[in-house]
């Protein structure tokens, strides 16, 4: 079977480029990649023609952090729901959490997860697993049998294993199976019980505030044991400016080392809690306008390799109460897109450096062939116009959990057709 | 004295929302109930009809009599509701608590809440009139408008005055409420306290900084000190009880570098000799500690009268719309 993607502005994140071209999908594969006009288009041509009508055609997102809540808690978000919410998100695969209940911390759930995943999911799933029993941060899980099952990474999402020892053994035994260790970068007696970061804002509000060097000292640790242990080590959300040196001396220095961001850390900052906006309440919490300018920029530099969405459902219950109380995290798969093109827009990065973060730096990370725009690489595809504006609604996002900060937000560009493994996931015909 | 602003507020959760002239005419009003309830006959009808409910889901004596006080002279049917004894434990939302509140038809809820931002949580969801009378450490400002007052009869005027406020501004919603209530009203505000006990960034209110109590009481007009919570002598925020007292506690040798005729402020209940002196609290040509207890029922006499004239505006517009419609 074999389609032909004309009139396309290919973006190849890997070769920095953005050109006018066309793309031919052969059995789910990319098989050929040409400039200009597509020489064999026309009647004589043998497979499905797509004409994309010079609009935006980039490697599907590779979306690392996605929580979804199975098994435990499925009226919150199900692996369906997930599923058709990252297709309409031009997210081609999530690579989800194991923070559910109970965790995913043994290849029994795993097994289930993966099971639910493929037949619910209209997109590839890769489930990573807990690194710590329970994620209490005591014993380590079996991270070989684990691996076997397809774990795609280990972490403990956002509990911090505050036992040094344990955490260099968990370290050293990924490291020999050569699995990948996520972490949550936080010290995490400094950070107990804050919901907003210290400063100016947090002292208005009177809200239990953490300072921003506790994400430092948090980072600061974990390249320590990643040098004692030569682990391959990825920190899940780098959010302030001050964590930033750390992190390119760890590199410079050659450690098995990538950092992310989530979505939300990019575009908003702690003022938008305004008064008590729980949906606004994420972990870490928002930080100032300057911490914002300055993972933006570092994304624009490489130095933080990965956005995320750090897909976070709750449901209403959650989110209506006392801001200290109400749970963190928001929705995102579906809003991912539109707010990272806001980056764009804004002039921080090109379309390719973008795509980079979103699709190239965090399929390499995991070892997956996908994000790439090559011959040989799946057919994950996204197609965007980058400036077609509206007024976001969260009651017509496909997840079941509507919590969005970006409700009633003019966003600018949107997603016109989603394709994985060459076939068209969204919208469906 | 009567201002010619009216203050059309639907509920009081914050000082932050009020203006210098909403704030002048709350005291102005007040100042008449102050002679009230020094009269043999303190009762009026100005709330007659209509129901307040304390909810206070913190433990509270003064601040929930005050408010009971103030309700009864004003001819309300007050009730008081503890909540921390009753449906929070069983797992009860606040959200809920309110709603099933609400369907009792209140008027006036007088609500206490240990996290900040609850009270306005709480606003949102009911069709009454609600004041804060304590949020986390966010706000109270009652008993700003309180202070402003005692500060006002006593001094004459609420600005231009140079005013220090001591003690734990961390954990406080008093010092908040203050500081911006005698900020917007243009005076000159010195925080003194051990850094352990400052909120982040503080300095960028518009006050000065002090850690030196005597620095900083040099030439004010009046000394606020605040009360320090139990929970914070042990060593987490301060070393000791005696340390505090010999660093921030006031005494008269502390108090000698303020103006000769500097009033003494708090807000209660005291800790002798924790912050401040036995002897100069009781000191009776210093402190206005008892003024202040008295203005709190009369301020907020004048709040719940405010807050009920607007609530029978918007009730009486809402009838009308129904009628033509």
């Amino acid at each position: 079977m074999t389609i032909l993607l004309t009139n396309a502005r290919l973006i190849d994140p890997q070769a920095g480029t953005e050109t006018l071209g066309w793309l031919q999908i052969t059995d789910g594969m990319i098989t050929e990649i040409g400039n200009g006009p597509a020489p064999q288009n026309g009647p004589e041509y043998g497979g499905d023609s797509f004409d994309c009508g010079g609009k935006y055609l980039a490697p599907g997102i590779v979306d690392i952090g996605v929580k979804v809540c199975e098994p435990g808690e499925r009226h919150k978000e199900s692996y369906r729901t997930a599923g058709l919410a990252a297709a309409a998100g031009g997210i081609t695969t999530m690579v989800t959490r194991p923070d559910t209940s109970p965790a995913i911390d043994s290849p029994e759930v795993l097994e289930f997860v993966t099971r639910r995943a493929n037949e619910a999911a209209p997109v590839n799933v890769r489930p990573m697993a807990a690194l710590t029993k329970s994620r209490d941060g005591q014993e380590m899980t079996e991270i070989g049998f684990l691996r076997d099952a397809g774990a795609a990474a280990f972490t403990d999402c956002d509990r911090v294993t505050a036992n040094p020892k344990v955490f260099s053994r968990a370290l050293t035994y990924a490291a020999s199976l050569g699995a990948l260790v996520i972490a949550h970068v936080q010290e995490p007696t400094l950070s107990k019980g804050a919901a907003v970061t210290s400063g100016k804002f947090a002292t208005l509000r009177g809200l239990p505030a953490v300072n921003v060097m506790a994400e430092r000292m948090g980072l600061d640790r974990d390249i320590a044991l990643i040098e004692m242990t030569k682990a391959k080590y990825h920190a899940d959300q780098i959010t302030t400016a001050r964590a930033l040196p750390a992190l390119q001396r760890a590199k410079a220095n050659g450690l098995d080392i990538t950092a992310g961001v989530s979505i939300h850390h990019l575009t908003l900052n702690e003022l938008d809690v305004a008064d008590y906006r729980t949906f606004f309440k994420v972990k870490p919490p928002l930080r100032s306008e300057d911490d914002r300018i300055a993972v933006v920029q570092a994304v624009a530099s490489g130095l933080i390799d990965i956005i995320s969405s750090m897909h976070t459902p709750q449901d209403e219950e959650s989110k209506r109460l006392p801001f200290e109380e109400a749970a963190s995290g928001a929705v995102a798969l579906e809003t991912l897109l539109p707010a990272a093109l806001s980056l764009v827009h804004a002039g921080h990065m090109d379309l390719p450096t973008l795509f980079r973060a979103l699709s190239y730096n965090p399929a390499r990370r995991l070892g997956l062939s996908a994000g790439r725009l090559t011959v040989g690489a799946p057919a994950d595809l996204v197609l965007f116009d980058l400036n077609t504006p509206f007024v976001l609604d969260r009651f017509k996002l496909n997840s079941k959990s509507k919590n969005t900060p970006f409700d009633g937000r003019l966003m600018q560009g949107k997603v016109l057709a989603t394709f994985v493994n060459g076939t068209q996931v969204f919208p469906t015909k | 004295m009567t201002s010619s602003h009216t203050f059309a507020g639907r509920h009081l959760l914050g000082i932050e929302q009020l203006s210098p002239a909403d704030i002048t005419t709350i005291l102005d009003l007040a100042d008449q109930y102050v002679d009230v309830n020094r009269r043999a006959d303190k009762h009026s009808d100005v709330l007659a009809g209509l129901t307040q409910i304390n909810m206070f889901f913190e433990n509270s004596t003064r601040t929930q009599a005050s408010f009971e006080l103030a309700g009864k002279r004003l001819g309300a049917d007050v009730m008081n509701m503890a909540m921390q004894a009753s449906s929070i434990k069983k797992g009860e939302t606040l959200i809920d608590t309110a709603l099933t509140l609400n369907a009792m038809h209140p008027d006036i809820l007088v609500v206490r809440h240990p996290h900040s931002g609850a009270v306005n949580l709480l606003a949102e969801k009911v069709n009454c009139a609600v004041l804060n009378a304590g949020d986390g450490p966010h706000e109270h400002p009652t008993q700003a408008l309180l202070d402003a007052l005692t500060i006002r009869r006593a001094k004459g005027r609420l600005h231009r005055l140079n005013i220090a406020i001591c003690g734990d501004i961390a954990h406080s919603r008093v010092a908040r409420s203050n500081l911006m209530l005698l900020g917007k009203m243009e005076n000159r505000i010195r925080l003194i306290g051990p850094p352990t006990l400052m909120p982040s960034q503080i300095d960028q209110f518009g006050v000065e900084v002090y850690d030196d109590m005597r620095k900083g009481l040099e030439g004010v007009d009046v000394v606020m000190m605040l009360r320090l919570q139990l929970e914070r002598m042990d060593g987490g925020f301060i070393p000791s009880a005696r340390e505090y007292y010999h660093r921030f506690g006031l005494d008269a040798e502390k108090l000698s570098y303020a103006k000769d005729d500097a009033i003494i402020m708090h807000p209660g209940p005291m800790n002798r000799g924790v912050e401040i002196d036995g002897t100069l609290a009781d000191d009776i040509h210093r402190s206005v500690i008892q003024e202040q207890v008295e203005m709190g029922v009369a301020v907020r006499m004048a709040v719940m009268d405010l807050l009920a004239r607007n609530l029978r505006t918007a009730r009486a517009n809402e009838t009308k719309k129904e009628t033509y419609v």
